[in-house]
């Protein structure tokens, strides 16, 4: 009977006592919440009002504040990653989704999905410095590490913007499937993803040559799913460049994609519609958002399989791991 | 003692011996729960939410979830075999030969069921073997931490196995038992659904699950791939053990029991 309770005990402190713990932050569109996770323990540590349908979520490089698009509140509220207190808001532009920030951690990169523009915004200044009109309905937001080009998705205009980040002009358009959602470069730069809802499929664009170049468009196919259920939504990249997941929104399941073969070689069953999705920093764990059915799943990246799922708030939408902290 | 072990192993021996001899039953043994994973268990794949319950923790496909219903079965179903197997050796009389033995009765019976419970053990084993070829895994320690429950859970089968073998006089009865006892332990447990589901179509059906000893025998085998311990099922597998085999224990005593109505009759 000892070993029967401590045998997996000891097993799962060995599995995990190396990794740091690292707060998970989740938005709760429904609920008008963060909660907060441990990437350790995977319980739920906290939950703090987040303004009105908060979707898109993101981190300043080093890890203390928190931005987070409350669509309906047409601004972006800024919190402290330890007192989770809302310090101050940016300016956005109308209905904030989805934003990418800058590397450096300024500026912020804002798609506005009702005024068809991107809207560039000054993390320090707190101040809005450029409005970029783009295609219609504008979704996804990416940047490349080099942080040359933004990239941006037009939901019916079935595009992806390439921006140059200095002088914001766009310099490329690559036609891809119906209603693209996001984007997403590869660590090294080389290889562009772009998920398409409807089309649902993912658009591997190659971006070595002189013009970005859409190399092949890959499909999914779950057996029992119907094919209208498999919209592909959030991606996301191992660093090294080799695995690439992809959230199939309400087929339930997140595709893995060899990334050498451009083949999905397995599908994971998380929770209902699941969204978007984030990596520990240590790639251990992926975290997914299921807005349906309120929980995230936490997915270990090395087995390829869901591990557990956890109650949050009210129709999860997007997720950000903290990076590791100074000690 | 050493003639008590003499007789296990020789008990033991003897229906490995049955065993390995019965290719075609080994293959039955294992064709029976591989056909309903792989044609049943796909076909619902979808068609059935699971909500989580323990001891998952996160959501899992309908092939995950019945397999430690299909372990049971293999289990069920090798109590109710070896039960045939008594009836057969009371035809033949081979069990008469063994009931002289010096030693008591119930060491005799006892063995009998854990050399059944061994053949179903290794049987299970190896069907977990091809589910995980299948890529239907469980979390390592589990293959361990589950010998136990399978052993308590074939000792109880094995025991209703002999109860009702104490109550049948020929081979031919058999049928009548897959009808009246197996299936109706099989369907009306948590093998194939959870409670909760059960109770969406009727509170009744829920409650004729939750007393069924083989919901418990599968629900033990469920926690312990996980390397949870089920007390209340623990427990319902236990106390079934115990009335079981008292039980038969009191049929298979000539002059109380029913082998005495038996040769009575007979």
């Amino acid at each position: 009977m000892i070993l029967k309770a401590s045998l997996p005990a000891l097993l799962f402190a060995l599995g995990t006592g190396a990794a740091q713990a690292n707060k998970v932050f989740v938005t709760n569109e429904k609920g008008n919440t963060v909660t907060v996770l441990d990437s350790e323990s995977w319980e739920v540590t906290a939950e703090f009002e987040a303004g009105n349908r908060p979707r898109g979520i993101t981190i300043s490089p080093d890890g203390k504040l928190l931005y987070v698009a409350a669509s309906d509140d047409d601004t972006v509220r800024v919190f402290d990653t330890e007192s989770y207190e809302e310090l101050y808001t940016l300016p956005s532009g109308p209905d904030p989704e989805q934003f990418a920030l800058h590397p450096t951690g300024n500026p912020l990169y804002i798609a506005n999905e009702d005024d068809n523009l991107v809207t560039v915004t000054d993390t320090e200044s707190r101040t809005i410095k450029a409005e970029i009109p783009v295609g219609v309905e504008p979704e996804g937001m990416g940047i490349n590490p080099e942080a040359t080009f933004m990239v941006n998705t037009s939901e019916t205009t079935n595009m992806a913007h390439f921006i140059d980040t200095s002088d914001y002009k766009i310099k490329h358009n690559i036609l891809v499937d119906q209603r693209p959602r996001y984007a997403q470069f590869t660590a090294d730069g080389k290889t562009l993803y772009v998920s398409s809802e409807i089309g649902g499929t993912v658009s591997v664009i190659d971006m070595t040559g002189p013009e970005p170049v859409t190399r092949t468009k890959i499909g999914f196919e779950v057996s029992g799913v119907l094919p209208e259920w498999l919209q592909p939504v959030g991606v996301k990249v191992t660093s090294d460049g080799k695995w690439v997941f992809v959230a199939l929104g309400p087929a339930n399941r997140v595709a893995v994609i060899d990334a050498q073969s451009d083949e999905v070689v397995d599908y994971i069953l998380v929770g209902q519609r699941v969204w978007q999705m984030a990596f520990t920093p240590d790639e251990k764990y992926l975290v997914t958002t299921n807005g349906n059915s309120n929980d995230v799943t936490v997915i270990d990246v090395h087995k390829q399989k869901a591990i557990r799922s956890v109650q949050v708030g009210q129709q999860p939408w997007g997720v950000v791991v903290q990076p590791d902290m100074a000690q | 003692m050493s003639g008590w072990l003499t007789a296990l192993a020789a008990i033991v021996l003897r229906e490995a011996a049955r065993f390995i001899h019965q290719r075609g039953r080994f293959l039955a043994a294992l064709v029976r729960p591989l056909v309903w994973l792989v044609v049943f268990a796909a076909g619902f794949r979808a068609a059935l939410g699971l909500s989580i319950i323990p001891p998952y923790q996160t959501y899992i496909t309908y092939e995950v979830y019945i397999l430690p219903g299909l372990c049971g079965m293999i289990l069920l179903f090798n109590g109710m075999q070896s039960s045939l197997s008594l009836v057969y050796d009371q035809e033949m009389g081979s069990m008469r030969l063994l009931l002289t033995s010096p030693l008591p009765r119930w060491w005799l019976l006892l063995s009998k069921l854990l050399a059944g419970v061994a053949v179903a053990v290794l049987q299970v084993y190896v069907f977990l073997a091809i589910a995980a070829f299948m890529d239907i895994t469980l979390p390592l320690a589990g293959y361990v931490l589950v010998l136990p429950a399978l052993v308590l859970g074939g000792l109880m089968l094995g025991a209703l196995g002999l109860l009702i073998s104490s109550t049948i006089t020929q081979l031919e009865n058999f049928a009548g038992v897959m009808n009246f006892v197996i299936f109706p332990m099989f369907f009306l447990s948590t093998a194939l659904y959870p409670l909760w589901k059960m109770a969406e179509s009727s509170e009744l059906l829920r409650d004729i699950c939750a007393v069924n000893p083989f919901t418990h025998v599968v629900e033990l085998i469920r926690f312990a791939l996980y390397g949870q311990i089920a007390p209340w099922s623990l427990l319902w597998v236990l106390l079934g053990l115990a009335v079981f085999f008292v039980a038969a224990l009191w049929g298979y005593d000539p002059a109380r029991g029913m082998m005495g109505r038996k040769a009575r009759r007979g």
